[in-house]
């Protein structure tokens, strides 16, 4: 069986009930995607497939054979961090760190969401051709991603000051 | 205990209280609380944020081991009774098993000592752990799978067939209060006042309130799985854990397996989360003891419902407030009592009536946590175990009141603030809550509060409500700490604390720091590990104070064997520990700083590469001389559908004062993390527990529902940032009191919303339809 | 989970022969059938891979839309024409589960999911769906999540999909590849009441495979609105949600769709509501008049009693706000 993860061929031979997320963590040891309740329902182990969303642990990894998969290893490294996951840093967007990478991925791919005009169940017109990086935009959006620690003000601002950082000057300017 | 002892005890602690304070810990003023523009109090961004948000932290099942085999755990289906058939063939026989333990073939286990039953106890019960055919609570573990996979093992599991022969258990509340209560012991001390006739003084009163509020069930619900990767080094026994409690575990764990503690080696850099969940359950023994018999290390991470089913969270309780008032609105009685329910193998009365001991002045008291008992999974503590559900039912019955009254809550509030501890008669080392009033009342708009029902915007009631935060400082004894200095300048705190995410590590390489006058990327703050100085469990909000006052020990201990090295050629000769301080990476004498040599010198002219000093913390007397404890004025508002009854929050501000605040970054998160977990409390989170099986029903993050990003609005939290004198940097902890106040706050809300008084959390739409 | 072979279906024809055989399953997105598997409570031996298959969204002869099975919920809530012409549908689907799980689950999967009752999921209760006559746990439990309308003393389960909610409003029809050919059937009548067989949940003969559903055009897309009401403000299944549609002829009402969901063993279209209200003039007492002739036969159990006013609650606010907006101009 094979994959492209973080932009490399990956050869492996695996049980078909194995999760594209047990894959990552247990036969490659790319522990950046997180196990937080293995049905879907945390977000923790988000990654992008083909530059979307999804979560790992409900996919099974004999079914994403031939896709392209991305990791939070292949967004940045301690040294070369991504401009979001800098930001992430700088606004304390977490505490524990575990839900982190699945934010960060969910966080990358909800951009990309968002230049391609997909609407959201609070996007109030749904034909609108561009939408507005607002708070309430971004919190649909990331609301698969469950953080316990409560970091959620800081995920917002460091999604609104990497992707919307008009809106995020004036919020300092208001402030 | 014996009447001698009692009487003894009794004795030291009023002559602890009526010692003179420079006695006592806390007694002369840290000098880091006169640093006004070091380090201390900087927003610096956590020292750890790079490797976390890179994925490149290593939680405790990311430690792969050569070998490893993979645990499930097969749970029971009744609450009360025994094993009567056990067929594990099939299992046995499924590909890749390596082991099936039950029962019958589990190697020989004392139980865990339970939590607070001994310095070091870590237990969530003292239930065998799979050494009979009993079963305590459904969801007990009655078998282990290690299989080479993790679907291996999880298959296996699902071959195994159980027949229960079914006891009595007792899964009902109400069977549970007609088999008899008994007073809840906490910290030794039984949770009971009786202070002047508090019903007689209520009876009496012209005003008064008189109510019951009900608060359910509780899942901690950290993100990370509970899980340990272990193996055995002959005959030590090595684990990779995730816990708040490194030493606590290790300790239970010798207890467990027979061991010298020194035998156990435990590690935990990095937790994802545990709000007090993560101690020691059965898990990490199953899966040690699994280790041993199949010689093979083990990885156990126990899925979603395996979290629910074995590891206990809040308990249920059912509270009685009563307040009686004169008509300048003080208090004559306040009466909080009420009942919650245990399990015959632990010791955790939920103490619901801690923050009515301190809040208010009132001219007397009656306070009563009452325990039933129930076959359920052994309840534990959660993030501000007792404040975060007292303060619910003590701050929505003062909001009564002041309705009742047609006092503005904050003004009730105000008129009711003490001058000395109320119970205990204790002075307060500092207490700030009306200056937080103030603050709050005028940041939040809180003037323009209206009547209930008043204010509508489109299909939504708008209103404000506000509550008091409280929790107390503790500093837990067992503190001790170890400083090792190189020539090169560098510094290392070995101390075996924890970092969950509070920020510990950052917090206190800030500390550390500031007290040797290094910089940060000098020092080095090594934690998490049973093998370091010290027993710093990360609970009760303590760390901060207990890695400070163990840290300023060691630094101490260093001043001085640094102040010998340096000798009679040294510009710092003949001066006292006391007359340094660190600074520019030396010792200056404090009042001229000029006399000065820096570590290096200091070192290089001893020809020592380096200096060790490692010292124990006093111990928290404190705690007995001054009433100490934090507060926060909160402030909700919220919106309520008049078509649907659902209820969203619209602003949230926490005024605090938590004494000095070390980092205003990371503090700022501990605090607006309190309140998003006070937001589920008050409006979604529920254990769901079936009274009829006693099982607990939404094991799932998909049905118990924690707030999502959307629930969450911006929240303001300030703080006064006025250092408590008594306490190391000034500081107090800052982890729990956020939760606390804020399912009131919510309540106060959404009755100045709607005029609805929703008692019973948590205030889901049907109740407000 | 139970071990089973893998294969990916290379066509329509070919997944039904294989899908045929007893034991076997379709995987579409997996969100809701490998949740299950892990659970043991879906044990296939074969999983025939449809996820590839069906996968446009194309304009049919009369206007209206061909949605193939295997365009993922995300993929339908972004297309155009469907934000345009049937928004109500879009809303539904943004209104489920998470921006991740609508990025994996496809259509078909999306309206075969299976209930998420507790005491379904668990294997320590009673449940007539996992084991049929064994009795069911959830009639005397925790039912706030369960049905109001259509229930039986069998079975109190929900279909917790929010797009078949709005499938039913709009009166989609599902195409089915079966053993014996391809046919259409309504999606209001897919899904089956619990009665006797709760285990029995659709139509569909076993082997069946859903291949599109098809939209037709409909003229009150420009007043329509889906509304749901949850427990938590994202990311929950619905307590009661309302698919609501209008065309009005002046003050009368010249058509009306209205379907519910969260209330029932399916998407629950509100026939009797309808009835009530097309041809007449939208007044308070219509719209009060018509929310109870849906819901007089609805009954409640220990947890959701309230459903039953909070669904009357939701029919007439969002009936009347939709008569109260302007027609919105495209």
């Amino acid at each position: 069986m094979r994959w492209t993860i973080n932009g490399a061929e990956v050869d492996e031979t695996v049980d078909v009930r194995t999760s594209l997320l047990d894959l990552l963590r247990e036969r490659l040891h790319l522990f950046g995607a997180k196990k937080g309740c293995d049905q879907g329902a945390c977000g923790a182990c988000t990654v992008l497939v083909d530059g979307r969303r999804i979560n790992s642990c409900l996919a099974l990894a004999v079914q994403y054979q031939g896709r392209e998969i991305v990791t939070i290893e292949g967004l940045g490294a301690p040294g070369a961090l991504h401009p979001l996951q800098k930001a992430f840093v700088e606004h304390d967007g977490f505490q524990c760190g575990y839900c982190t990478p699945g934010q960060i991925c969910s966080a990358v791919a909800m951009a990309s969401e968002l230049r391609d005009g997909a609407p959201s169940y609070v996007t109030e017109d749904l034909t609108a051709e561009t939408i507005d990086v607002t708070p309430e935009e971004v919190r649909e959006r990331m609301s698969g991603n469950l953080c316990r620690c409560g970091a959620y003000n800081g995920i917002v601002d460091a999604l609104t000051e990497t992707y919307a950082p008009a809106a995020e000057a004036d919020k300092r300017e208001a402030a | 205990m014996s009447l001698v002892q009692d009487t003894l005890q009794a004795v030291m602690k009023k002559a602890i209280a009526l010692a003179p304070d420079g006695f006592i810990p806390g007694g002369h003023p840290d000098p880091l609380i006169h640093h006004k523009h070091g380090l201390i109090g900087a927003p610096v961004s956590r020292i750890d944020g790079p490797l976390k948000v890179s994925g490149k932290a290593a939680f405790a099942a990311e430690f792969p081991v050569d070998g490893m085999a993979y645990a499930a755990l097969k749970y029971s289906s009744i609450p009360r009774g025994r094993i009567a058939e056990l067929d594990t063939r099939a299992a046995e026989a499924a590909p890749g098993v390596v082991l099936v333990m039950t029962h019958k073939n589990a190697p020989r286990l004392q139980p865990m000592p339970p939590f607070m039953s001994q310095p070091k106890a870590a237990g969530g019960d003292d239930v065998p752990v799979m050494q009979d055919d009993q079963v305590h609570w459904n969801g007990q573990p009655v078998a282990l799978v290690l299989a080479e996979t993790q679907e291996q093992a999880d298959h296996a599991r699902s071959l195994i067939r159980v027949a229960y022969e079914a006891g009595h258990g007792v899964t009902a509340l109400a069977e549970a209060k007609a088999n008899g209560s008994e007073p809840g012991l906490f910290q030794g001390e039984p949770l009971k006042l009786d202070l002047n006739d508090a019903e007689d003084k209520l009876a009496a009163a012209p005003h008064k309130v008189d109510v019951r509020y009900t608060t359910p069930r509780h899942s901690h619900n950290p993100i990370e799985l509970h899980a340990a990767t272990v193996y055995w080094e002959g005959d030590a026994l090595r684990v990779h854990d995730a816990t708040q409690a490194v030493d606590h575990a290790a300790w239970t764990l010798a207890q467990v397996f027979g061991l010298r503690e020194e035998q156990v080696h435990v590690t935990s850099p990095y937790v994802g989360g545990g709000f007090g969940s993560k101690t020691l359950w059965q898990h990490q023994i199953l899966a040690a003891a699994a280790s041993r018999l199949a010689g093979r290390p083990v990885r156990i991470m126990l899925s979603r419902e395996g979290v629910y089913r074995i590891v206990g969270g809040r308990t249920i309780t059912e509270q009685r407030v009563a307040i009686g008032a004169q008509d300048d609105g003080t208090f004559d009685a306040l009466i909080h009592t009420g009942t919650v329910a245990m399990t015959p193998h632990n010791n955790m009365p939920e103490p619901f009536i801690l923050p009515a001991r301190s809040a208010y002045a009132s001219r007397s008291f009656l306070l009563d946590v009452e325990t039933v008992k129930l076959n359920m999974v052994a309840n534990t503590f959660m993030r501000a175990p007792g404040e975060s559900v007292g303060t619910f039912g003590l701050e929505c019955a003062v909001d009564e009141l002041a309705h009742a009254m047609n006092i503005d809550p904050i003004e009730l509030r105000i008129r009711n603030e003490p001058e000395k501890d109320p119970t205990t008669g204790l002075p307060f080392s500092s207490r700030l809550i009306v200056e937080a009033w103030r603050r709050g009342a005028e940041r939040f708009g809180w003037s323009k509060r209206g009547a209930p029902g008043a204010r509508r915007e489109g299909e939504w009631l708008v209103g404000l409500g506000c509550a008091t935060a409280t929790y107390p400082y503790y500093r837990m004894p067992g503190g001790a700490a170890r400083i090792t200095l190189t020539r090169d300048g560098r510094a290392t705190i070995s101390i075996s604390a924890h970092e969950m995410g509070m920020g510990t590590s950052t917090a206190q390489t800030q500390v550390a720091a500031e007290r040797l006058g290094l910089t940060m990327e000098q020092v080095t703050f090594a934690y998490g590990d049973n093998t370091l100085p010290g027993v710093v469990l990360a609970g009760g909000s303590q760390q901060t104070a207990a890695i400070g006052a163990a840290v300023s020990a060691a630094q101490r201990q260093l001043f001085e064997t640094l102040l010998q090295l340096a000798g009679n050629d040294s510009p710092l000769a003949g001066l006292k520990p006391d007359e340094v301080g660190g600074s520019d990476g030396g010792l200056g004498k404090l009042d001229e700083p000029q006399i000065f040599e820096s570590y290096a010198s200091i070192l290089q002219r001893a020809q020592r590469e380096s200096v060790t000093a490692e010292a124990e913390a006093p111990p928290p007397l404190e705690l007995q001389h001054w009433s100490m404890h934090s507060h926060g004025a909160m402030f909700c508002e919220v919106r309520v559908s008049t078509v649907t009854g659902e209820v969203r929050v619209n602003r949230f501000l926490g005024v605090f004062d938590c004494g000095r605040i070390i980092n205003a970054k990371t503090a700022r998160s501990q605090f607006r993390g309190g309140i998003v977990m006070g937001l589920g409390l008050a409006l979604m989170e529920e254990t769901q527990f079936d009274e009829r099986s006693g099982r607990i029903m939404n094991p799932s993050l998909a049905e118990y529902h924690v707030p999502v990003h959307l629930d969450v609005p911006e929240i303001d939290a300030i703080w006064l940032d006025e250092p408590d004198p008594h306490t190391p940097m000034g500081a107090r902890g800052v982890g729990e009191i956020g939760i606390t106040g804020v399912g009131a706050a919510v309540a106060n809300a959404v009755f100045n919303a709607t005029g609805k008084r929703v008692r019973d959390l948590p205030i889901t739409l049907d109740k407000l339809l | 989970m139970t071990p089973f072979d893998y294969q990916r279906a290379a066509d329509a024809a070919g997944a039904v022969a294989a899908g045929v055989r007893g034991g076997a399953k379709y995987l579409g997105g997996g969100t809701n059938l490998v949740d299950l598997m892990r659970e043991t409570i879906e044990r296939p031996d074969c999983l025939v891979d449809v996820s590839c298959l069906s996968g446009g969204i194309d304009e049919t002869p009369d206007g209206g839309l061909q949605i193939g099975a295997g365009v993922t919920n995300a993929a339908v809530a972004a297309d155009r024409r469907v934000r345009e012409r049937y928004p109500l549908l879009a809303q539904a689907i943004l209104s489920g589960a998470s921006a991740q799980i609508r990025n994996m689950a496809t259509v078909g999967g999306n309206i075969l999911q299976r209930t998420r009752c507790g005491y379904f999921y668990d294997d320590a209760a009673r449940c007539n769906k996992r084991r049929p006559g064994d009795g069911c746990d959830a009639v005397d439990g925790f039912n706030r999540n369960h049905a109001i309308l259509g229930a039986s003393p069998a079975c109190v389960a929900t279909h917790p999909s929010d797009m078949c909610v709005a499938l039913a409003a709009l009166d989609a029809m599902v195409t089915v590849e079966g053993p014996a050919g391809p046919r259409q059937v309504p999606l209001i009548g897919l899904h089956r009441l619990p009665g006797d067989t709760p285990q029995i949940e659709t139509v569909l003969e076993p082997g069946a495979l859903i291949t599109a559903v098809t939209l037709p055009p409909n003229g009150i897309s420009a007043r329509s609105r889906y509304r749901k009401v949850r427990d938590r403000s994202s990311y929950a299944f619905a307590l009661v949600s309302v698919a609501a549609g209008l065309e009005m002829e002046g003050d009368t009402v010249k058509d009306v769709r209205l379907a519910l969901g969260g209330v029932a063993h399916k998407p629950w279209r509100a026939l009797a509501a309808e009835a009530a209200l097309r041809g007449r003039l939208l007044t308070d007492a219509a719209l009060q008049g018509a929310a109870e002739a849906e819901l007089s036969p609805a009954r409640g159990l220990r947890d959701n009693v309230f459903k039953i006013d909070l669904a009357r609650r939701v029919i007439v606010d969002s009936l009347s706000s939709l008569a109260q907006a302007r027609e919105i101009v495209r």
